[in-house]
């Protein structure tokens, strides 16, 4: 068995990855650190796991040389002690938005400082499979994704890669996404009389994801970020213009193209039924991304859809599927997972 | 044989299928009418569209 040790398990991403690794068929986890909870259970911190393990957390400092170490750290704390972690394992995936940017100018645009290790950037390789999947088999160093980015990403990925867009058209993602974006600390904002039933537009500009998809498809897609009544999940609705009149039978050989052999897209573009379209509560708990799309031969607009769950396909899962990819793995190990219907 | 609408690729008719049977596309969910057995071809079948609040 491989042995992981978690850097940061007592957050959501941290708990979704314990979820999936405590059942990893080639993975143990031999560690988890949380300074907050030092000591305790973990599954005292992630009731979900009572049964599945008797681990406590550990304080960050206590953490054994392992084969590989996940970080699942508050955002900039794995840039500035990489060095410190990255001596505790040959391989390391970083959750965090920290080594997601490749270019440390961008990253300053982005966050409003400058990189505490912006050499270590050009080693981390991005980590959504889908698009990177060669470099991450090959890499030793891997970053997390951003779960809004990763919705875009995915819903743009085929439209992009086969030229069907007028990229001097504006595209406009709006992304619905559920309260565990925000993390496991509570807020005013997150409050439950606060929180509860909103329709929040929390980011209608500046979504710093929005860079991470300039990244990946090489095109500018502007991002808008609402928060609705969910706990777990995204939808991207992103509106684009086609360069030609909208044809099906095309649509469907680039999305095919993109992701016919994809362990965790689904095309999901049906004609009938309560589901004809991506929707993120069927996905809750699984590695998968559902995408599909809406053609107006009126207009030429496509608005192209993808649903998932953001601490999973968003996060967690993306990660255990690079760590599959990283050491050569079947890629769906551990994450064979069907969502719930009805729920 | 592909389905009309999303050029799926369709599996052989079973040997009991008959003229106007209705199949689903397994990826793009439409519904096909066997318009001939031999040789084997289909086409989009009648739809009933639903309206959800338009």
């Amino acid at each position: 068995m491989t042995r992981v040790a978690i850097a940061g398990g007592s957050g959501y991403v941290g708990g979704e990855l314990l979820r999936l690794l405590l059942g990893h068929p080639q993975a143990e986890v031999v560690a988890v650190s949380s300074e907050r909870r030092a000591g305790g259970y973990v599954a005292a911190t992630h009731p979900n796991l009572r049964g599945w393990t008797d681990l406590r957390f550990v304080p960050l400092a206590e953490l054994p040389e392992c084969d590989v170490l996940i970080t699942a750290l508050p955002h900039g704390y794995a840039a500035e002690h990489i060095g410190d972690l990255s001596c505790l394992a040959p391989r390391l995936i970083d959750c965090s938005a920290d080594f997601r940017l490749a270019d440390p100018a961008t990253y300053r645009e982005w966050y409003g400082r400058e990189h505490p290790a912006p050499a270590w950037l050009e080693r981390f390789a991005y980590g959504l499979p889908e698009t990177n999947r060669a470099a991450i088999r090959e890499a030793r160093y891997v970053s997390g994704v951003g779960c809004n980015a990763t919705a875009v990403n995915l819903a743009l990925w085929p439209l992009v890669r086969a030229g069907l867009l007028d990229l001097t058209r504006p595209i406009v993602a709006d992304v619905k996404v559920g309260s565990s974006e925000g993390g496991d600390r509570a807020s005013e904002s997150s409050h439950h009389p606060e929180r509860s039933h909103v329709v929040r537009s929390y980011a209608p500009t500046g979504h710093r994801h929005a860079a991470e998809v300039r990244q990946v498809l090489g095109v500018d897609a502007e991002l808008s970020v609402t928060s609705v009544e969910l706990v777990r999940g995204a939808l991207a609705t992103v509106h684009a213009w086609l360069r030609e009149p909208p044809e099906e039978r095309t649509l469907w050989r680039a999305y095919r193209a993109a992701y016919a052999q994809e362990p965790f897209v689904r095309i999901v573009h049906e004609k009938g039924g309560n589901y004809r379209h991506p929707e993120p509560k069927i996905l809750w708990g699984t590695n998968l991304a559902d995408v599909g799309w809406s053609a107006d031969p009126r207009t030429g607009r496509i608005v192209a859809l993808c649903a998932l769950d953001n601490l999973m396909k968003g996060a967690a899962g993306t990660a255990v599927q690079a760590l599959n990819l990283m050491c050569g793995w079947p890629e769906d190990a551990g994450l064979r997972l069907a969502g719930l219907h009805p729920v | 044989m592909n389905c009309p609408e999303c050029d799926a690729p369709l599996a052989p008719f079973a040997p009991d299928t008959t003229e106007g049977e209705l199949l689903p596309c397994p990826d793009c969910g439409a519904e096909l009418e066997v318009v001939s057995v031999s040789p084997p071809a289909v086409a989009l079948a009648p739809s009933v569209e639903e309206d959800w609040g338009e």
